[in-house]
């Protein structure tokens, strides 16, 4: 009694288990599979034990939370010291009404902002220009100026609360609209905290909404980190996003390879720069994608925490802040069925409890409409009361990494992190990131893999519950989120007014110091702040850029 | 000799949302179709001057940002007055019910949302085809 076995008598009882007790139960009644596999493909035994992770050290490969290599957590109290930010991404028509929006959101108990912009506004253009036609304001709100912002957050105490902003090609003047308002208001910007996405990479990877080529791009990106850390200490200038990778058809091990594949090339494009690993990596986040296999999902999350602190490590980080990962995430929106709209709730309830059981840092939960359109208050609200169920009822957030020495999960754990290196290698051999992207590589490896999964749906082989099983007929009855109809010609008017009343002399001063400064090798972020505050557009401010950088063209391919 | 029925799979406008035009585009590609694929950011004038250029039967519309209504529209028109009355055109995205309707009044033959099979969508094609 009490005597430990070692793992060979393990292993001798599960052959032995194998030999009998297994072989003869699936004689008699053989799985319903022949094979089991996780959302990425990945093979799933039928039992784990100790000899699947018999080659893990404890100490070193799993160790404990808010020490490296973090694979446990970034803080060794979690949950126990601070919830996860419940952080609602939402933006829609006009200024005013995205901000009635976030007051309502913050009311009923959310603990952080995150901006969507709508189309426009991501590719840096004003709301009155020919591309913008029938975009205002459909899936995110418009910000063409200075002005907008300072609707946009008004009567918000934005000393207080954080911000994450899903902005990428334009990041750095929109950046600068929310700095300049915080400073008109007489808040100091090394007060101000929040995220500007500003993760070009993936744009051209799987989001799209870039602007000019890669080159400029990444300049302008690592003059954010440089301008972040010496003035806007609090603000985490990058979030390398899987999201929108998995979101256009990814495996979880791809969003993995390419998200901190993309990571390591700021940090070497940062570093070329001349800028001290240890300054600029704390201040970069990540942003992952909450999927339907729970499990895969977990050790998605904890492999990526070890592996980037393993990978600054060797690229000379030597803090602490620098090697952990911090990270939002959001349910899986391609997840979510047209089809009986209200069982979308239980499938965000999962999705989100991965993210916590995988150390989320704050979550985006979505909402059961969002299939049809974007989302009604009472489908929001729904949506962060689930945040708050697992928060406050379910009781997994007592202890940390609950999950953590689970056979499976830290077998997946480190078979996920095995598959990433692999495809690194394979981006390797293509000359890196952005000539993989040039190549088109990790478009076609998306497409692929989004082609092979809705060929599965379609021929039953994987089940979607109220799309190809479990169906009824019935007409489906959402209440529709109404805008208002004036949001466009009410933002169209501020913006002549605003091009009227400015000091248009001053503004194209300050345009021109930007042209000259793009021209050159200064950092960009001092002469957009100067043309924002005297109120260029956004389409102002980017059409100097466009002028000096180009624009990027993707190859069509499918 | 049987001609293969061709398609032009566009994205009109900013959207970006690229994952269901490209599964769309395989799978006609798949049941035998030739499919011409836009690529992004293309205004009516754009994907209007393709569908001539590449004589094709149909125009397949993918939008998931919400500017169906004036994209798609966009589109249709500028086909008719284009005459190009023999080309089809369908179209998909996060399309709420009571926008389908006035879709099809404006000549969008085929609107399918998520969750939509593919063969639906190959199977509508080749019935409905003109040509």
């Amino acid at each position: 009694m009490g005597k430990k076995e070692t793992p060979s008598q393990i292993k001798g009882k599960k052959v032995d288990c194998d030999k009998n007790c297994y072989s003869e139960a699936t004689e008699n009644h053989p799985e319903r599979k022949t094979r089991f596999e996780t959302l990425s493909g990945i093979e799933v035994k039928n039992l784990y034990t100790r000899d699947d992770i018999a080659h893990l050290d404890y100490e070193k490969d799993i160790g404990f939370p808010g020490v490296y290599p973090f694979l446990r957590g970034v803080h060794s109290t979690m949950y126990r010291g601070r919830l996860w930010t419940m952080r609602q991404f939402a933006g829609f028509g006009s200024a005013e009404e995205t901000n009635q929006r976030y007051k309502y959101l913050l009311e009923h108990g959310e603990t952080g902002l995150s901006v969507a912009f709508d189309y426009p506004t991501l590719y840096g253009y004003d709301t009155d220009h020919p591309l913008a036609r029938g975009e205002f304001g459909k899936c995110g709100v418009a910000i063409s100026s200075l002005k907008d912002m300072e609707i946009l957050f008004s009567s918000i105490p934005i000393d207080k609360i954080t911000t994450s902003m899903t902005i990428n090609g334009p990041a750095a003047v929109v950046w600068a609209f929310y700095i300049a308002n915080a400073e008109n208001r007489g808040i100091s910007k090394d007060i101000i905290g929040g995220t500007i996405q500003n993760d070009i990479l993936k744009e051209y990877i799987a989001q799209k909404s870039f602007i000019f080529p890669p080159e400029p791009s990444m300049r302008l990106i690592v003059d954010t980190f440089e301008y972040g850390y010496k003035f806007v200490p609090r603000w985490n200038t990058i979030s390398i996003s899987g999201y929108h990778i998995r979101e256009a058809g990814s495996t979880a091990v791809q969003e993995l390879a390419f998200t901190l594949g993309d990571g390591l090339e700021y940090v070497r494009w940062a570093m070329k720069r001349g800028l001290k690993i240890d300054d600029f990596a704390p201040r970069l986040s990540f942003f992952f994608n909450a999927h339907n296999d729970f499990f895969e999902e977990i050790a998605k999350y904890r492999a990526a925490r070890r592996i980037w602190a393993r990978e600054l490590k060797k690229l000379g980080a030597k803090k602490n802040r620098s090697l952990l990962m911090r990270f939002h995430t959001q349910t899986a929106g391609c997840s979510l069925t047209a089809q009986q709209p209200e069982i979308n709730i239980t499938r965000v309830a999962l999705q989100a409890l991965s993210a916590v059981l995988g150390g989320t840092q704050s979550l985006h939960t979505n909402s059961m409409d969002e299939a049809l359109a974007l989302p009604s208050e009472k489908a929001v609200r729904i949506a962060l009361r689930t945040q708050q169920i697992i928060a406050e009822e379910s009781g997994v957030i007592s202890t940390v990494d609950p999950l953590g020495g689970s056979y499976y999960v830290e077998w997946l754990t480190d078979k996920m992190e095995e598959e990433t290196y692999k495809y690194w290698d394979r981006v390797e051999q293509l000359g890196g990131v952005i000539s993989a992207i040039e190549k088109g590589f990790f478009q076609r490896e998306i497409a692929q893999a989004a082609y092979k999964y809705q060929k599965e749906i379609d021929e039953k082989r994987r089940i979607v519950v109220g799309v190809n099983d479990y169906t009824i007929d019935e007409p489906i009855e959402i209440p529709i989120l109404k805008m208002d109809e004036k949001g466009e010609e009410r933002q169209i008017n501020r913006l002549k007014k605003l091009r009227r009343d400015r000091d248009n002399s001053k503004m194209q001063k300050n345009l021109e110091r930007l042209r000259k400064a793009a021209e050159g090798d200064d950092n960009l972020m001092p002469y957009i702040l100067d043309c924002v505050h005297s109120y260029a557009t956004l389409g102002e401010t980017c059409q100097v850029l466009r002028d000096v950088f180009g624009e990027y063209k993707e190859l069509a391919i499918y | 000799m049987n001609r293969k029925i061709r398609v032009l799979i566009a994205k009109p406008g900013l959207d970006g949302h690229v994952r269901s035009a490209k599964i769309v585009a395989r799978a006609l590609r798949d049941a035998g179709m030739e499919v011409i694929y836009t690529g992004l950011h293309q205004t009516a004038d754009m994907i209007v001057e393709a569908a001539i250029q590449e004589d094709v039967d149909v125009v397949g519309l993918s939008l998931l940002s919400g500017a169906h209504m004036t994209l798609f529209v966009d589109v249709s028109r500028l086909l008719k007055e284009k005459g190009l009355n023999d080309v089809i055109v369908v179209g998909g995205g996060i399309i709420p019910e009571e926008d389908v309707s006035k879709l099809k009044k404006e000549g969008i033959v085929g609107v399918f949302g998520p969750g939509t099979p593919c063969d639906k969508i190959v199977d509508f094609i080749k019935k409905n085809v003109k040509r």
